[in-house]
């Protein structure tokens, strides 16, 4: 199942576990990426709070936790290679996955098309 | 993931706005101006390509300004500019240019600026974010022996790279004889231009100065060049980073001066203590005084040594656990050709010689940096 945030970030969630990664448009938005900060394995990190970096060129961005738990694992092949965020958003390029303690979090999220309705509008007003 | 939204409202627009909205760039307000950050390739190609190739930079937004005289010749005009900016303006021939700036009472920066020399008048471009400061500061000097105008009706486009010259010797043979810092009137493609052979990029390169009107014809024109490419203002800013470039507002200010901003090199022999026109512009005995002794810090290159950018505003520190800062990151960011984070900054006398291990506060981390030497990419400018 996938989840999306107003602040572009994707998770994926499998069982009680959630894949957490940031969407095409925001990779875009953000544009190439020269660096990443990953929360270490064994850090709780709570809903709405910074989680990860991600720096692009220009500009450093936060990487906000969509929801609380403990992180499991964090994508160390993005640190060697910061430019996978930009070449596979949603796929080799994930951030970090959480162990989910508060599944009634996740109603909150937006489902896939109330996401790509989002974008849509917003790339619109572009 | 959150970015600061973009408000384009109330924004002037440059007069390339249609090439750039067609080129699918994103835009954004800089010193009032909506201008092209990046087109769809990114900074990073947009960066390697001017490096290899060329780029075409719209920097229209910046203050284009004519010294006309009215009356009292040249001399008179010379006169009075030496009033205000320390260099050598009696020495600059027709048909050049040269880098200089404005200071303060306190010696401090209100701004850098290229004065040319053409012929029957003074052409200044200063920055976008001091054209009004600017103007007042020549009003207030110069209205007795000039008019002085604001060419609003002017874009000024860049091309920057190692195929500069092969782009513009297709619309004119004229510019390939021209050296660094040369300043002339070209017909490109028949449109009138002022051409110098300058930039901000540390590469080989011309800046174009054309009628708003016509700016669009022409970039189209030289966009059909295969080795040009559009860049925008975010590979500008890590072209001129990379060449140890200072960006007024972020490496310069008027409470940094001249020796302290390693600008000591803008000011000719003539206008210091002993020569025959020295001082005589705001801030000359503080300006002058600290050529000759040594300023309380310096504007020194930064190498961070791990993958972290380090970026404008970041702390810097002795130690990994002093606790008062030596000095502070003023332009930092990830330098394409360098291949690695680099960064520009303020730090006292003590501990800014080359190869001094410093400490940048990033994020409650504190992260080492290494003094580097100025420029990171050697500049390769057109000269004789």
């Amino acid at each position: 199942m996938l989840k999306f945030t107003e602040d572009h970030e994707w998770l994926r969630i499998e069982g009680d576990v959630a894949t957490v990664g940031i969407t095409p448009y925001a990779q875009e938005q953000l544009g190439d990426i020269v660096y990443v900060e990953l929360p270490p394995p064994g850090k709780t990190v709570e809903k709405g709070a910074a989680a990860a970096v991600v720096e692009s060129v220009k500009a450093a961005s936060d990487v906000y936790s969509p929801i609380t738990g403990e992180v499991i694992e964090s994508n160390q092949a993005l640190v060697a290679e910061p430019a996978l965020v930009n070449s596979d958003p949603m796929g080799r390029g994930w951030f970090f996955k959480i162990k989910i303690t508060q599944p009634s979090q996740l109603d909150a999220l937006m489902d896939e098309a109330a996401y790509k309705a989002k974008v849509e509008a917003a790339n619109k007003a572009r | 993931m959150r970015s600061p939204a973009s408000d384009a409202d109330g924004l002037k627009r440059a007069p390339l706005d249609a090439l750039h909205r067609e080129r699918g760039a994103r835009m954004a307000s800089f010193a009032g101006y909506e201008m092209p950050i990046q087109y769809p390739i990114g900074v990073l190609k947009e960066h390697l390509h001017t490096r290899e190739l060329a780029g075409l930079f719209d920097v229209s937004h910046m203050g284009q300004i004519a010294l006309r005289l009215r009356s009292g010749g040249m001399a008179a005009l010379v006169t009075d500019l030496e009033s205000l900016v320390p260099v050598d303006v009696l020495g600059l021939a027709p048909g050049r240019q040269r880098y200089a700036f404005f200071v303060n009472s306190q010696g401090g920066l209100i701004d850098d600026l290229m004065i040319a020399n053409c012929g029957d008048h003074f052409l200044l471009v200063v920055n976008a974010s001091r054209k009004a400061a600017d103007e007042q500061l020549l009003r207030s000097v110069l209205s007795a022996v000039c008019d002085i105008e604001l060419l609003s009706d002017r874009g000024l486009l860049a091309v920057q790279g190692p195929a500069a010259e092969s782009v513009l010797t297709r619309l004119s043979g004229a510019a390939a004889a021209m050296q660094f810092m040369e300043i002339r009137t070209i017909v490109l493609a028949g449109i009138s231009c002022i051409v110098s052979r300058s930039g901000y990029t540390g590469e080989d390169g011309f800046e174009i100065s054309v009628p708003a009107d016509e700016a669009e014809t022409l970039a189209r024109l030289l966009l059909k060049h295969p080795d040009l490419a559009l860049a925008g203002l975010g590979a500008r800013d890590s072209l001129r980073l990379e060449a140890g470039l200072c960006l007024y507002g972020a490496d310069l200010d008027e409470t940094t001066t001249p020796a302290e901003a390693g600008l000591a090199w803008v000011v000719q022999r003539v206008r210091r203590r002993g020569g025959a026109r020295a001082g005589g512009f705001p801030g000359a005995d503080i300006v002058l005084a600290e050529f000759e002794g040594q300023p309380r810090r310096f504007r020194v290159g930064l190498r961070p040594r791990e993958r972290a950018p380090v970026r404008g505003g970041t702390y810097l520190f002795a130690s990994i656990s002093a606790s008062e800062p030596v000095g502070h990151v003023t332009s930092g960011g990830y330098g394409p050709s360098v291949g690695a984070p680099i960064g520009m900054g303020y730090v006292v006398r003590e501990h800014a010689s080359p190869h001094t291990q410093l400490f940048a506060e990033v994020r409650g981390n504190r992260m080492p940096v290494t003094v580097a030497v100025l420029p990171f990419i050697p500049h390769r400018y057109k000269r004789s």
